[in-house]
């Protein structure tokens, strides 16, 4: 597709890790001979047929996928516009698209030698997928997590200490999963030499938004042949949505069409208490402006002076005052679009998924579900959406439920 | 030749060892930062190297972490660090200052912008934690056209054919990070140090300076005697951070001064 002489979406990013401005590679120099180290690994494996051929495997014993491609026909009368399709990607093993990425990462870790396996988690469900993956293969996991969702997300917590991870609370700055991600940091600044860094989402330091993405992507790709396959050969969505914390479910859901113009793309970001109101959202795209965190330029939720703000919304896993590199290039070159949802209107799509579908979805893609419930109605009976129902909601009905004002105690 | 320069060529030719020290700019408050920063000089330092706070210090250990979250809830800004290195240069016109912090905070305010007032202001290095040579078009290269010295952080990890990318664009002096780590944490050890500055000695005229895990009078000269000087940031943040009066601070500083010079 050529548009201001960009004749793809997809060949991103160069080889300095960038995506248009956006992404890079800002991180001290202890870690930069190491990202060098796993930039180098991962081309070498992106080639490696035995590489893929170790995933696919895994991918579909391991996971369960392909995960199903299903078209909701009581939500789409009820919406009385297009047809809505969702990519089941809660029902893998874990309950969520995280354990797709760290599949890969832990193969690649493995391959690179590294014995001790570090991630950052904010909900807990890459935590989760995390600490699984490495059971699995008997690895030493630590998981740093946000003092305040140690309480939150106290289940998740259990279930990575079943699976023989320490998770430890973090309560420097503010205990968040952005203060989390900087003590994971400061773990593989001190630990270089066995340990490899699992982050969860399409962001970091090149190469990691570039590996998540391509992880991830299996998602998209299953949905291109799922769809002809439902809907007749060669038939594409016209419209791909999903939810946005870091963005790595909508990545790989979007990457597969980036080049598909008929396709419409849009993110999903949390829009907490409203973006209008002050920093109660965690709409990094509509409320924040470039910086530099985490090892990559991106928009973030930043004051006049450049120090970094706390997101707020109802979904730990949306809580972070980034996004991804990618998207942050594709919001700017307008091939993708990207809304907010408010927690209102995430909880009235929760709510109607449970009755009408007899599905309970997480948080996070009930904000993407939100938004195809304002969009569905306004598009012919003809034209097809897919959402990406990228988690389960069993982790959060407590949520819900204080939301709700039901008392879970008995 | 910046004041970095001035004072490396005096400190040779007395035949010293530099001793450079580390405040967080604004910690716990303009005030009493300043107090401290315009004592260090009579109290032995030659450079000073004065933080930046932002939110999200990622190589730092706690020390500096809460000096930087205690300087941001007293209101401390760009603007504010900007002013405290005005008031300093008011009355010392000779000692060197780096500012040492993190990319966004300037990349905030706009690199141009940045620099400009940096000069005017009597800055005369940068230390970017976050800027690694693969980034060097961000800040090091317009910084170097403005007369600021950036100078680079060299670790353990950066082995010998990643050193002179490292060395390549750096000025005013080596930092070297004498551990695999964050500020404040382990204790680098001088049988270890020596042979790394060596090493990159080997492969550069500019003075290399060894900081991380120096806390004593004892540390700073054993590690100054292998290098041409050490920093020391933690051990006198972890003394403002205590609320120790000003005096006793720069009383601590003198006397790992004097472990450094007598090396």
């Amino acid at each position: 597709m050529a548009e201001d002489g960009i004749n793809s979406f997809m060949t991103g990013p160069d080889e300095k890790g960038r995506f248009g401005i956006f992404g890079g590679r800002f991180v001290s120099e202890t870690l930069m001979p190491l990202i060098l180290d796993l930039e180098a690994e991962y081309e070498k494996a992106k080639t490696d047929a035995s590489f893929w051929a170790e995933m696919d495997d895994l991918w579909k014993h391991y996971v369960g996928r392909p995960s199903p491609l299903y078209f909701a026909p009581r939500l789409t009368e009820q919406l009385g516009g297009a047809k809505v399709y969702m990519k089941r990607d809660e029902l893998n093993h874990t309950g969520a698209h995280k354990i797709n990425n760290v599949l890969g990462q832990i193969i690649l870790a493995r391959r690179m030698g590294k014995t001790r396996i570090i991630a950052e988690t904010g909900a807990g469900q890459h935590g989760v997928a995390t600490a699984t993956v490495c059971a699995k293969f008997g690895l030493e996991c630590v998981v740093y997590m946000g003092a305040h969702d140690v309480e939150r997300q106290a289940p998740n917590v259990f279930r990575m200490r079943l699976l023989g991870a320490k998770v430890v609370p973090v309560t420097s700055g503010r205990g968040t999963l952005k203060d989390a991600m900087n003590d994971a940091l400061r773990d593989w600044v001190t630990n270089v030499r066995d340990t490899f860094y699992c982050i969860g989402t399409v962001a970091g330091p090149h190469p990691y938004p570039a590996m998540v993405r391509d992880f991830q992507s299996i998602i998209g790709k299953e949905v291109r042949w799922q769809l002809a396959e439902q809907e007749g050969e060669g038939r594409l969505p016209d419209v791909v949505v999903a939810a946005i914390g870091g963005g790595s479910n909508a990545m790989g859901l979007f990457y597969p069409f980036l080049d598909d113009p008929s396709v419409r793309i849009i993110g999903v970001e949390a829009g907490g208490k409203g973006v209008d109101d002050r920093m109660e959202h965690c709409a990094s795209l509509t409320g924040g402006r470039p910086g530099v965190l985490h090892g990559n330029r991106t928009y973030l939720l930043q004051d006049a002076d450049g120090q970094i703000l706390e997101g707020f919304s109802i979904s730990a896993g949306l809580d972070y005052p980034g996004i991804g590199p990618e998207h942050a290039w594709l919001h700017d070159t307008g091939r993708a679009e990207y809304v907010s949802i408010t927690d209102a209107e995430a909880l009235e799509a929760f709510q109607l998924c449970c009755k009408l579908e007899g599905i309970i979805p997480a948080l996070e893609p009930s904000h993407a579900l939100a938004h195809v419930m304002k969009l569905a109605p306004t598009l012919p009976k003809d034209q097809i959406i897919v959402m990406n129902m990228c988690g389960r909601g069993d982790k959060d009905i407590f949520t819900v439920a204080k939301h709700l004002g039901f008392d879970m105690k008995i | 030749m910046t004041r970095i320069d001035a004072t490396f060529a005096r400190l040779r030719a007395e035949g010293r060892k530099a001793f450079v020290s580390y405040i967080m700019g604004g910690d716990p408050d303009q005030a009493t930062s300043l107090a401290v920063m315009k004592g260090l000089p009579a109290a032995g330092v030659d450079i000073i190297e004065l933080g930046m706070p932002f939110t999200d210090p990622m190589a730092d250990g706690p020390t500096i972490q809460l000096a930087g979250q205690r300087a941001l809830e007293a209101g401390m800004t760009m603007d504010r660090v900007l002013d405290m290195v005005r008031d300093f240069r008011a009355g010392d016109a000779t000692t060197p200052i780096v500012l040492m912090g993190y990319y966004n905070p300037i990349y905030s305010r706009g690199v141009d912008r940045f620099l400009a007032e940096a000069t005017e202001a009597g800055i005369d290095g940068l230390i970017v934690v976050d800027l690694p040579p693969e980034e060097d078009d961000e800040l090091c290269i317009p910084a170097q056209k403005a007369g600021i010295n950036f100078i680079r952080l060299a670790t353990p990890t950066t082995d010998d054919r990643r050193l002179p990318k490292v060395l390549q664009n750096t000025s005013g002096f080596v930092y070297y990070v004498s551990i695999t780590g964050i500020t404040g944490a382990a204790a680098a050890q001088a049988t270890d140090v020596g042979p790394e500055v060596a090493r990159i000695k080997a492969k550069t005229d500019l003075p290399v300076i060894v900081g991380f895990g120096i806390t004593t009078p004892e540390a700073a000269r054993a590690i100054a005697s292998v290098a041409d000087g050490c920093v020391v940031g933690s051990a006198i943040v972890k003394d403002i951070g205590a609320g120790k009066p000003v005096a006793e601070v720069l009383a601590n500083v003198a006397a790992l001064a004097k472990g450094a010079h007598s090396a």
